[in-house]
């Protein structure tokens, strides 16, 4: 069994006016330490998905399992949740921003700023912690924020196109030092990105959805060559461009 | 070259902020030379509008024979009292109804109909309620605004940006540690400009109640001049609160400034 199962996902929204199938029977396993894109056109569901695996609400059908737990709002796993924005709490300090998580789970505070100052090094912003965030710049933030999802020590990262608001610059560096960091902690991630690139460039999987409704329609293994590049690095590799190619045409194709 | 050019700005910034100063200064100097004027030549009614000369006059003598001071801190009492009461209750009631989104269903047409009714025309009923003495007085000038308050703290604890909650939300937090951590400091710029609102709202309440029921205080003192036909003790309660009301209000701001910093 991998470490995310998820079997026979089924979510419809309910409104007054009408009831819409927004995912229809998702199964798929995801092994511990491996990172995975979805990508798919807008509607596909994907954010959705990543919401009831964080076990924000219930599916209407099917069932998630993280470490061999089912996941349901009532037994949320130890997750971290990186969304489009940074969402840094603006009354916040940035060591406070930080160790939010750890707040709200357990009071020693000791420990906490011991774990905030090991991050915000990690990161390679080991100055700011008193600082505020509108101090910072955009991709400074998204580092933050990064730390923050950290620092709870979660079994899984949920990455909500994290890099879509940034500069392309910001985002190639929060790029590689996702990985990087990913890598050094071995977490398992699930990135949602409408960026082809971004996906094969960090992912070891790319899993293909398809939209109206959501319904998982391939699955694609970036070559085992790029997998042990750098995200900026697997852009500049020969192989890069073949594999962007048969995942464009395959989301094309989708129409 | 930079330099030079920059303390050229700092001095027409300074230029700028004296001729400001120096045009309210004229104003109020016109205004009470002006009253002042007129009503020794007679231009102005002198039993109606007084004059600032009597009205200080006036003043000097209540002070000295020690009423003022009296009627200034009932006054003051009550309207702190008040507002400190109509604003918590006000945020208070917003929380719960956050809390319940089926009570503020429910609730919605009855807070659009308090809000409506002028709170005021619940005076009499206040007094034969809560008995003629400072309760009452005090609960007018709370009563005034707490639905305002309500309704304005509740949108904007409602207003928070939802990604702000789903970030505690997936670290698993309980309703209460998103309201304490998220929607509460989110909603203090709010909060703060409804203690602006409310300062003027209480004063209204409290000077309505001791128009009605008191026997001290700056209301019942201006009550008390109209039926007696004396201006001047009017005229100088209306200054009087004037003053303390904008003091009130400086103090709202300072506390602004102190909360805001770093909301931004």
């Amino acid at each position: 069994m991998g470490f995310l199962e998820l079997e026979h996902i089924h979510h419809s929204y309910f409104s007054s006016t009408q009831a819409k199938e927004v995912l229809r029977d998702i199964s798929l396993t995801i092994q511990e330490g491996e990172f995975v894109s979805f990508i798919g056109p807008s509607g596909c569901g994907k954010t959705t998905l990543l919401s009831i695996i964080a076990g924000l609400f219930r599916s209407t059908e099917g069932k998630v399992f993280i470490d061999n737990e089912e996941i349901s709002p009532h037994n949320q796993s130890l997750i971290g949740y990186m969304l489009q924005q940074d969402y840094l709490f603006p009354w916040k300090t940035i060591e406070e921003n930080v160790t939010i998580g750890l707040k709200l789970i357990e009071r020693n505070k000791k420990s906490h700023k011991v774990t905030a100052n090991a991050l915000l090094q990690e990161i390679g912003l080991p100055h700011v912690g008193s600082s505020y965030p509108r101090e910072l710049s955009g991709g400074m933030r998204q580092r933050v924020a990064l730390a923050r999802t950290l620092a709870v020590n979660p079994k899984i990262l949920l990455l909500d196109e994290p890099f879509s608001a940034l500069d392309y610059q910001s985002k190639l560096k929060l790029e590689d030092l996702v990985v990087e960091t990913l890598k050094a902690y071995h977490k398992t991630a699930i990135l949602v990105t409408h960026d082809i690139g971004e996906a094969i460039a960090m992912s070891e999987r790319v899993f293909l959805f398809s939209a109206n409704p959501g319904t998982l329609h391939k699955v694609f293994e970036i070559p085992t060559e790029l997998q042990e590049l750098s995200p900026f690095d697997v852009r500049q590799h020969p192989a890069y461009s073949e594999v962007f190619q048969t995942i464009w045409k395959e989301l094309e194709s989708l129409g | 070259m930079d330099n030079k050019q920059f303390k050229q700005y700092l001095q027409l910034l300074k230029k700028e902020k004296r001729f400001v100063r120096l045009y309210q200064l004229i104003i109020l100097v016109v205004f009470f030379g002006g009253w002042e004027l007129f009503s020794r030549l007679e231009w102005i009614d002198r039993l109606i509008f007084s004059s600032p000369t009597r009205v200080w006059h006036t003043f000097i003598e209540k002070v000295s024979d020690g009423s003022l001071t009296l009627h200034v801190s009932v006054t003051l009492m009550e309207t702190i009292i008040g507002f400190i009461a109509g604003t918590l209750l006000g945020t208070l009631i917003a929380t719960v109804l956050w809390w319940s989104p089926m009570l503020s269903k429910i609730l919605d047409p009855y807070l659009v109909i308090l809000n409506a009714m002028p709170k005021v025309a619940l005076g009499p009923i206040l007094i034969v309620a809560l008995g003629p003495g400072y309760f009452s007085i005090i609960a007018m000038g709370a009563l005034i605004s707490i639905i305002i308050t309500t309704i304005v703290v509740y949108t904007a604890f409602k207003g928070v940006d939802p990604n702000y909650s789903k970030v505690l939300q997936t670290f698993g937090a309980t309703r209460w540690q998103t309201f304490k951590e998220v929607i509460l400091p989110a909603s203090f710029p709010t909060i703060i400009s409804t203690l602006k609102v409310n300062v003027g709202l209480s004063w209204v309440g409290v000077i309505v109640g001791e128009f009605l029921v008191a026997s001290k205080g700056l209301g019942y003192l201006i009550i008390y001049g109209f039926q007696v036909f004396n201006f001047n003790l009017v005229l100088m309660s209306l200054l009087i609160i004037a003053f303390f009301a904008t003091i009130m209000y400086q103090i709202v701001e300072l506390i602004e400034k102190a909360i805001i910093k770093n909301n931004g």
